[in-house]
């Protein structure tokens, strides 16, 4: 199966954080590794999920990816080029094809901003419309394409609902017809009710569009729904990369194991994966694999040495030293 | 959110707020129309009838110049609103633009904010002491010196909030837009510091009056030909067994003006701050 060059080739990103103060009175500097060597493609069209618990760094690698933090080490080549070494003048004009849909709709959101103004924004800064009579229309049009009335860009953010302002912040993105949208955790914060409408109209957006999306998330039910593929992180590194079903129906690594069995069920059905610990602290990974202690099937050299990544397929890749084991486990 | 409303909310139920603004008002009114409230010109010297008591003729008596204290008093309040305003605006636009540079463009901030504790350091009326003897006295002078005591503490305040507002999603947001500095501090975070500066403006405006009144009273502040309450005390203490009311009246004017300045802006931040609500009932 050949591809064409993928939209987005992300190559060993790293990014690190300082934390803790220096100096004879701070406690100590640490590095915190919050992306610590990822790799992934994301063609155009498609969407890849990253999923993980919190504190994993999968938001670390959205807020890389846009410039929000600088990247430590790695390289990210959208359409070709190189991004994360560009500075902030020459990353400007890019950031139209490039946009994230952020977690909270009621932080993401200047209050002080009419709908309108925080909707025309994008829109003078990238020079896609020359008057406000233009922004107006485009703005209209794009409030109906996410389900809004037209009317409502002249109110404020507060006089909305949580999933009203999501749909607002979703409008703010499609309004630039990007190539590739990074959605971070973009229902968490909403009711239950309000998470399937809101996740259906990004479906449908996302499929008319044909938009790339690196779509962020901890809800493995929303990921089932929304996915082409899925990259499973933990502790800042990818463990298992694979198509969909791929990674519902057969998953090899014992983490993704864990994480799809803590999925609450009404049926019994699934065995639940043994969960021996907690997850591990960022600033002091363990060393070898680094989900070797809350994992039932560890050996010797999960402990010493940091496991390769094992094709199991052309798209499923998995970074157990026990693979064998695993995959002869489920066949 | 509009404008009326906003002032309904500051002074409802509370009426010595809403008292405090109606002397304002009066303040203001007068400054404005000096000249049609003032039965006589402020400088009218009339050596024969210096030192009157107060009487129907002059409210407020005369001075030792044979002035008439009620009409200076009246031209008092202009030089008020002018050292307040002028005070205000500068503290603001200055103080304001040092707080948020320094927030938001974190290595000028190591920079700009060190200067501002080292004045800070300094006690508001010898800094503003120091800087009046290198200046010479006049009202531009005055407010640019009372300008900058009171910028520090703005820039203080302004670093806090916007350090707060830049770490906001809502800024995220628009540096994914693709927006500028300018754009991000201007258009995102100063319309979101505007309770705050109207509240810290109240404030300034308060200890304004009390920096300029001291100044003029220890002869650095506005020329002595100059009506102003703090000249007129300045000027008058010495005749104080004499003829009281020569102090008595500006002084009341300052003490009452500050303390309506002080219960507005109170209302003013407890209006716009819910915390501070139901402190102090009925203020």
């Amino acid at each position: 199966m050949t591809q064409p060059a993928p939209l987005l080739q992300v190559n060993d990103l790293k990014t690190y954080f300082t934390i803790g103060t220096g100096g004879p009175f701070g406690s100590g500097k640490q590095t915190l590794k919050a992306v610590d060597g990822i790799s992934f493609e994301i063609h155009a069209g498609e969407v890849l999920s990253l999923v993980g618990e919190s504190g994993c760094g999968k938001t670390t690698v959205g807020r890389t990816l846009t410039q929000l933090e600088p990247a430590t080490d790695g390289e990210a080549y959208f359409n070709g080029t190189e991004i994360l070494s560009l500075p902030n003048s020459q990353f400007r004009p890019l950031r139209r094809e490039i946009q994230m849909i952020f977690q909270d709709p009621f932080a993401s959101l200047n209050p002080r901003l009419t709908i309108e103004q925080t909707l025309a924004e994008p829109l003078h800064i990238h020079k896609l419309a020359k008057n406000r009579k233009e922004a107006r229309v485009l703005i209209s049009e794009t409030l109906q394409l996410v389900g809004l009335d037209p009317k409502v860009m002249d109110r404020y953010p507060h006089e909305f609902s949580g999933g009203q302002r999501q749909r607002i912040g979703i409008a703010r993105v499609m309004i630039l017809k990007p190539k590739l949208v990074i959605a971070d955790e973009m229902v968490s914060a909403l009711d239950v009710s309000i998470q399937a409408q809101v996740l259906n109209l990004i479906k449908d957006l996302q499929r008319d569009s044909g938009v790339s999306m690196l779509f962020i998330s901890h809800d493995l039910g929303v990921v089932r729904h929304i996915s082409d593929r899925v990259a499973v992180m933990y502790l800042g590194k990818i463990v298992e990369i694979g198509n969909r079903l791929e990674i519902f129906e057969n998953p090899s690594h014992p983490y993704t194991k864990l994480l799809l069995s803590s999925i609450p069920r009404i049926k019994p059905g699934r065995t639940k994966v043994e969960d021996l610990g907690e997850p591990a602290s960022a600033t002091s990974p363990p060393t070898g694999c680094a989900f070797h202690p809350r994992c039932a099937i560890a050996t010797e050299i999960c402990r010493s040495a940091q496991p390769e990544m094992n094709e199991l397929s052309e798209t499923h890749v998995s970074a157990c030293h026990n693979i064998s084991q695993l995959l002869g486990g489920h066949a | 959110m509009n404008f009326i409303s906003t002032i309904q909310n500051v002074f409802r139920g509370r009426t010595l707020a809403t008292i405090g603004m109606i002397w304002l008002c009066v303040i203001l009114v007068a400054a404005l129309a000096a000249p049609i409230f003032a039965p006589f010109d402020p400088l009218d010297i009339d050596p024969i009838g210096r030192l009157q008591e107060p009487s129907w003729a002059h409210f407020f008596g005369t001075d030792h110049f044979g002035r008439d204290t009620f009409s200076r008093s009246i031209y008092g309040a202009r030089m008020t609103v002018v050292i307040g305003l002028g005070s205000v605006v500068f503290a603001l636009i200055i103080g304001g633009l040092i707080g948020m540079l320094s927030a938001y463009f974190t290595r000028l901030g190591h920079v700009l904010m060190r200067i501002v504790d080292v004045l800070m350091a300094f006690p508001a009326l010898l800094l503003a002491l120091v800087l009046m003897t290198l200046l010479e006295r006049s009202v531009t002078n005055t407010i640019i010196v009372i300008g900058i005591v009171y910028a520090t503490t703005t820039a203080r305040i302004l670093f806090g909030m916007t350090l707060k507002l830049k770490g906001e999603v809502f800024v995220d947001a628009a540096k994914c837009s693709g927006a500028g500095h300018s754009s991000i501090l201007f258009r995102h975070i100063l319309p979101n510091l505007i309770s705050p500066l109207l509240v810290q403006a109240s404030f300034i405006f308060a200890f304004a009056q009390l920096q300029a009144a001291a100044l003029d009273f220890l002869g650095l502040g506005l020329p002595p030909e100059i009506p102003s309450w703090g000249n007129m005390l300045s000027e008058e203490r010495i005749y104080v067994t004499r003829a009281p009311w020569l102090l008595l009246f500006p002084g009341i004017l300052i003490i009452i003006s500050v303390f309506s300045i002080n219960l507005v802006g109170d209302a003013m931040r407890d209006s716009i701050d819910p915390r501070f609500k139901d402190d102090i009932a009925g203020v």
